[in-house]
């Protein structure tokens, strides 16, 4: 299997003394649809920064496809495709003068740059925007056209950091199943994004970093195998005032028309259905409390951060 | 990249930079041609009549070649420190950072999107020049290498100034302060000749003056200085710049954190 990006004891400090990235290794396998997940400011935009050649590092090395950033510039940059989080087009320049040019930056010919830029633009929505100002677009056409212009080179490995931020639920969904397409077409994907069920739905494998350091590497199935608990919202027909106690499981009234019921990984929810059953409270519908994901993204992040400064103290 | 991929990336920037000011020729290119022509009418036409002759020339035929340079080299200047400024500050620069197109090739494309302004003002202001004066041209070829090689020299040290800049009140610094000052010290509107023994040797430290004679020697046939030395001094001061500017952007200095 082709490594599509790989980082060796990767280490960033700022002129101010921060130290973003205390020494990471990564790799993201040719194909993949990878996490790349963390708390604001663990180092994540610093990574994704060096890897874009946006931010100079410290130590250690990046190597997309097997080439350099440093020694082979060039061809390692023509693999890296890259949505920012944060809007970085010129917005007084046409949607259509944005991706060709961007095309141009690559060596793309005019009239290849001319097809191209088309078959995105319309792959997401935006052919109809292709004369209007960028400054004119709502959010999310903004976004999407950082996506088009990303793709316009048509690259190997593309990262994108956040890129449904502040989107609609409806256009979210409609990028996801244009992010899995794209995968499925052969892109590797690098993800990064504060809605974990996004990347519980969309990766395979995942990192999480926080304060500078990776402190999970592995396949999502492995990580979600490790969560402990679950709860479970159950909502009611009718109300009830005296919460029913039911052997080996944790119920909490939340209102006098919901349950709260906290489920070991061992255990099961029939018990708890069969009872709630038998006392005639009938349960309407069922829902996670907090996605798993997120529950496990929370208790690692807390871990990590508690060590870290149990270090300092001593 | 190959040399194909690299021209292709050379001639985006290119004609990006000439899009943008012909989208914005209001802001432009049409104030200084409008600057100019009440150059011409104040000074050349109004004041320059009871003036009478200086080096030998009529001071409307003399001012002329001065105030053309003095368009080119404002535009040149102007044009490649908003451009790059504008592009640090709303990040548009990392789309070219992202990309495989080398930094002499970004320097390159800017530093000639600029030189293009530079030139195509100086063509405007020479046309409306022509309601005034009857230019002819001595050395044509003096007169269009040095126009090229200045309007390249203050692209040059507008993409400097931008790469430094940290805020709009930093691009209208050396403009203002530094840029105009030696422009109208570097005999636009007066031969140094008339000026002491020692403000003419002070004049002679100012490079502008160089560019400004040599133009005028192109056009007029006379000029204040040796126009031999007045190209090496150019040439030296581009290649100096250009390395410079290669180097700032090479080390990230004002881009990459």
């Amino acid at each position: 299997m082709t490594t599509a990006l790989s980082i060796k004891n990767l280490q960033k400090t700022y002129g101010t003394g921060f130290e973003a990235l205390k020494g990471i290794d990564l790799e993201v396998e040719q194909g993949d649809f990878f996490a790349l997940l963390g708390p604001n400011g663990a180092g994540k935009s610093t990574t994704i920064g060096i890897i874009c050649s946006l931010i100079n590092k410290s130590e250690g090395s990046v190597e997309i496809f097997g080439k350099d950033i440093d020694d082979d510039f060039s061809k390692a940059k023509k693999d890296l495709g890259v949505v920012p989080q944060e809007f970085n087009f010129s917005m007084f320049e046409k949607v259509i003068d944005i991706v060709v040019t961007q095309a141009g930056f690559y060596g793309l010919p005019h009239k290849q740059a001319l097809e191209r830029s088309e078959h995105y633009l319309r792959k997401l929505g935006l052919w109809d925007k292709r004369d209007e100002k960028a400054r004119f677009l709502s959010g999310g056409m903004k976004r999407r056209l950082m996506i088009a212009r990303a793709l316009v080179h048509e690259p190997r490995l593309l990262i994108l950091d956040e890129p449904t931020a502040g989107v609609d639920i409806e256009l979210r969904r409609s990028m996801w199943e244009f992010m899995q397409e794209i995968n499925e077409a052969g892109t590797t994907i690098i993800l990064t994004t504060h809605y974990l069920e996004e990347a519980e739905n969309l990766c395979r494998n995942i990192a999480i970093i926080n304060q500078g350091e990776i402190v999970k590497n592995t396949d999502m199935r492995s990580l979600l195998a490790e969560v402990s608990t679950e709860t479970f919202i159950l909502d009611i027909r009718g109300t009830i005032n005296n919460l029913p106690v039911i052997d080996g499981y944790k119920l909490k009234l939340v209102d006098p028309t919901c349950i709260e019921v906290e489920v070991r990984m061992d255990q099961n929810l029939n018990p708890v259905f069969e009872q709630l059953s038998q006392k005639n409270i009938e349960i309407a519908s069922m829902r996670n409390k907090v996605n798993r994901l997120e529950e496990l993204f929370v208790s690692l992040v807390e871990e990590n951060s508690n060590g870290n400064d149990a270090g300092v103290s001593e | 990249m190959s040399w194909r991929e690299k021209w292709v990336a050379f001639v985006t920037i290119l004609s990006r930079e000439i899009r943008r000011y012909m989208r914005i020729w209001l802001q432009t290119l049409l104030p200084p041609a409008i600057t100019t022509g009440l150059y011409f009418v104040i000074f050349g036409n109004l004041i320059g009549s009871r003036i009478g002759e200086m080096g030998g020339y009529d001071y409307m035929e003399f001012i002329v070649p001065g105030l053309i340079m003095m368009a080119v080299i404002t535009n040149s200047y102007a044009n490649v420190v908003a451009s790059f400024y504008n592009t640090k500050f709303q990040r548009h620069i990392e789309e070219m950072l992202v990309s495989p197109v080398p930094n002499y090739i970004i320097l390159t494309g800017y530093i000639l999107g600029g030189a293009s302004r530079g030139i195509i003002v100086g063509i405007i202001v020479t046309i409306m020049s022509l309601f005034f004066s009857d230019l002819s041209v001595e050395n044509v070829w003096i007169t269009v290498s040095v126009v090229l090689l200045t309007a390249i020299l203050f692209s040059t040290f507008g993409f400097i100034n931008a790469i430094f800049a940290n805020s709009f009140d930093d691009i209208s610094i050396v403009p203002t302060f530094i840029l105009t000052p030696l422009t109208y010290l570097g005999g636009v509107f007066y031969s140094i000749n008339l000026l002491p023994e020692f403000w003419r040797s002070v004049s002679m430290a100012n490079p502008i003056l160089y560019m400004v004679n040599t133009f005028r020697y192109g056009i007029l046939g006379v000029s204040d200085i040796d126009v031999t030395w007045a190209f090496i001094a150019i040439a030296i001061f581009i290649v100096g710049f250009y390395t410079y500017a290669l180097h700032l952007l090479n080390s990230g200095r004002g881009i990459r954190s």
